[in-house]
């Protein structure tokens, strides 16, 4: 069974460049999202991280409105998304900042406010709304020679970050008090962490859509962390496992026609459960 | 005075949000001192350490680390925390905590170099863990976790230890071997430690910071039941622990 989904699925790649992109973009969105995965695991942010993800919707509707109505092409739809996911980390971070006891609600309103706008300006938008399911959901499908090129980038951007500033971010993230005391402007870090989750977001909504990104953000570095030892450890297996599975996932879903983001989605999870299970003590 | 004094409060008072918690300590902790913080729960202990730390600011008055504000001072500091809650799968092993304390030092941007990580090693050797270096930081015990909390200060060179709570949650044959360690550190720094636990480490330290309506300095012999009753309310006992006389001798 197993082997009859391989051959079809290479013999259908061998075919179809949109497929090819496809598998393309799953491959190397996986690095960042082994990478900065892990960072959000180990300083539990996840909550954030998808209050980030959630207000990408603001900035693909408005850019999708822009582009209709008013023939604005300047910024992408997914240069739209890389601001809104941006400005979503600031406005978050400063309110986690500022705000630690109730946190956890004013990162609620940020998610669903987004999202709010997101719809909004989606449903001004003349037209078809398949635009509204392809971006809760992805369409790796769809993913286009330039959006390719966006994601390289994007990809170059946080693993230089990354190698740059790992003994702070790492710091941080295990004892941030002792960090500041060692002179580690903490609260700048601490917004370049999500900063890079925001690009990271990003890059894995045009895999699996905006509700789905967060599983995939997580999983893979949360069962890379029930075996690694160290951080890098732990990226180099998350980045592994992230690989398998979006390739996996446009694999299984491509033959049954089934969505792909979905698919992927629900191997990472069911993956994860597994292991969970086969690793408890 | 002939020795500089390590930490020094002048009329220092601090309060949160207008409850006050320190008011006016006159207090001048020499270098080379071996001092154990105590007081109640809630006395303001930890808020002095932060103090000395420069974490928070005095509402009045000054508080100099080496003669200069903590803040300029943070070089020479080496803290260690009380134990963090840390998550038992944080991926990071002995030597990379140890590290840590070379953060400041180092330079800022990309990996460390081999003079970091040769410091560490150093620093992990002194406290009796050279051969658990690479072990997963989480895997270790209670007391070996604290170790390589006291390493990563140590990896920093400092001049100042200042140790919040160190023994809580140790088992007591683990905690006697801490303060040994302790008092080999103190031939070349000064230890200021807070902690709840009076009587064990009246053995060891050489003066004592009771923190209560009013924060006095005694020397280790000065500390009997008086002393006690005043800080902690009458109805403290003094349960005397003689593990071993401090140079001025134990005469109560």
């Amino acid at each position: 069974m197993l082997a009859f989904v391989a051959t079809a699925f290479t013999e259908a790649l061998r075919q179809h460049t949109f497929l090819q992109y496809a598998l393309l973009a799953g491959l190397l969105a996986s690095i960042p999202c082994g990478v900065v995965g892990s960072f959000v695991v180990i300083r539990r942010i996840s909550y954030i991280a998808g209050g980030i993800a959630h207000t990408v919707l603001a900035g693909l509707g408005v850019v999708h409105y822009l582009r209709v109505v008013h023939g604005f092409t300047a910024i992408s739809p997914m240069g739209g998304a890389v601001i809104a996911a941006l400005l979503a980390a600031l406005v978050i971070g400063w309110v986690s900042l500022k705000l630690k006891q109730r946190e956890d609600t004013v990162i609620g309103a940020v998610w669903a406010m987004g999202m709010a706008v997101g719809i909004v300006f989606i449903s001004l938008t003349p037209g078809y709304t398949t635009d509204l399911m392809s971006y809760l959901f992805g369409n790796i499908l769809m993913v286009s020679a330039q959006d390719l090129r966006l994601i390289a980038m994007l990809d170059v951007v946080v693993l230089v970050v990354v190698a740059l500033f790992h003994k702070q971010l790492l710091a941080v993230c295990f004892d941030s008090e002792y960090a500041a005391l060692r002179g580690v402007h903490v609260n700048r870090f601490y917004f370049l962490l999500l900063g890079l989750t925001a690009l990271t977001v990003v890059l894995l909504v045009s895999v699996v859509g905006i509700i789905l990104v967060i599983a995939l953000l997580t999983l893979p570095a949360a069962m890379a962390n029930l075996y690694a030892r160290r951080l890098w450890q732990m990226m180099a297996i998350a980045t592994g496992v992230c690989m398998v599975m979006t390739t996996g996932g446009l694999a299984l879903s491509y033959g049954p026609d089934l969505p792909a983001g979905a698919v992927t989605i629900l191997l990472t999870g069911t993956a994860y459960f597994l292991t969970v299970v086969w690793r408890r003590p | 005075m002939s020795t500089p004094a390590a930490i020094a409060c002048q009329d220092l008072s601090f309060g949160y949000d207008g409850v006050p918690v320190l008011q006016n300590v006159d207090i001048s902790i020499p270098e080379g001192d071996f001092v154990c913080v105590v007081g109640p729960n809630g006395s303001g202990k930890t808020t002095l350490l932060k103090l000395a730390l420069g974490l928070l600011r005095p509402t009045s008055g000054r508080i100099a680390v080496f003669d200069e504000t903590p803040a300029r001072s943070r070089q020479r500091i080496g803290y260690v925390p009380q134990h963090p809650r840390l998550d038992p799968l944080f991926p990071i092993s002995a030597v990379e905590v140890a590290m840590m304390g070379r953060l400041g030092r180092a330079p800022s941007l990309g990996g460390w170099r081999r003079d970091d990580r040769d410091r560490a090693r150093e620093a992990l050797a002194e406290v009796g863990l050279g051969d658990r270096a690479d072990s997963h930081y989480a895997a270790l015990s209670g007391g070996q976790k604290q170790r390589v909390l006291i390493a990563r200060a140590l990896a920093s060179d400092p001049d100042l230890l200042l140790l919040d709570e160190p023994t809580a949650g140790l088992d007591a044959h683990v905690e006697e071997g801490f303060y040994r360690l302790l008092e080999q550190l103190n031939h070349r720094l000064t230890i200021v430690l807070v902690s709840h636990d009076l009587g064990f480490v009246s053995g060891f330290v050489k003066s004592v910071v009771c923190v209560g309506r009013e924060v006095l300095v005694h020397p280790t012999s000065e500390i009997n039941g008086q002393v006690i009753a005043d800080l902690y309310g009458s109805d403290m006992r003094l349960v005397r622990h003689d593990h071993r006389c401090a140079e001025e001798g134990h005469q109560c």
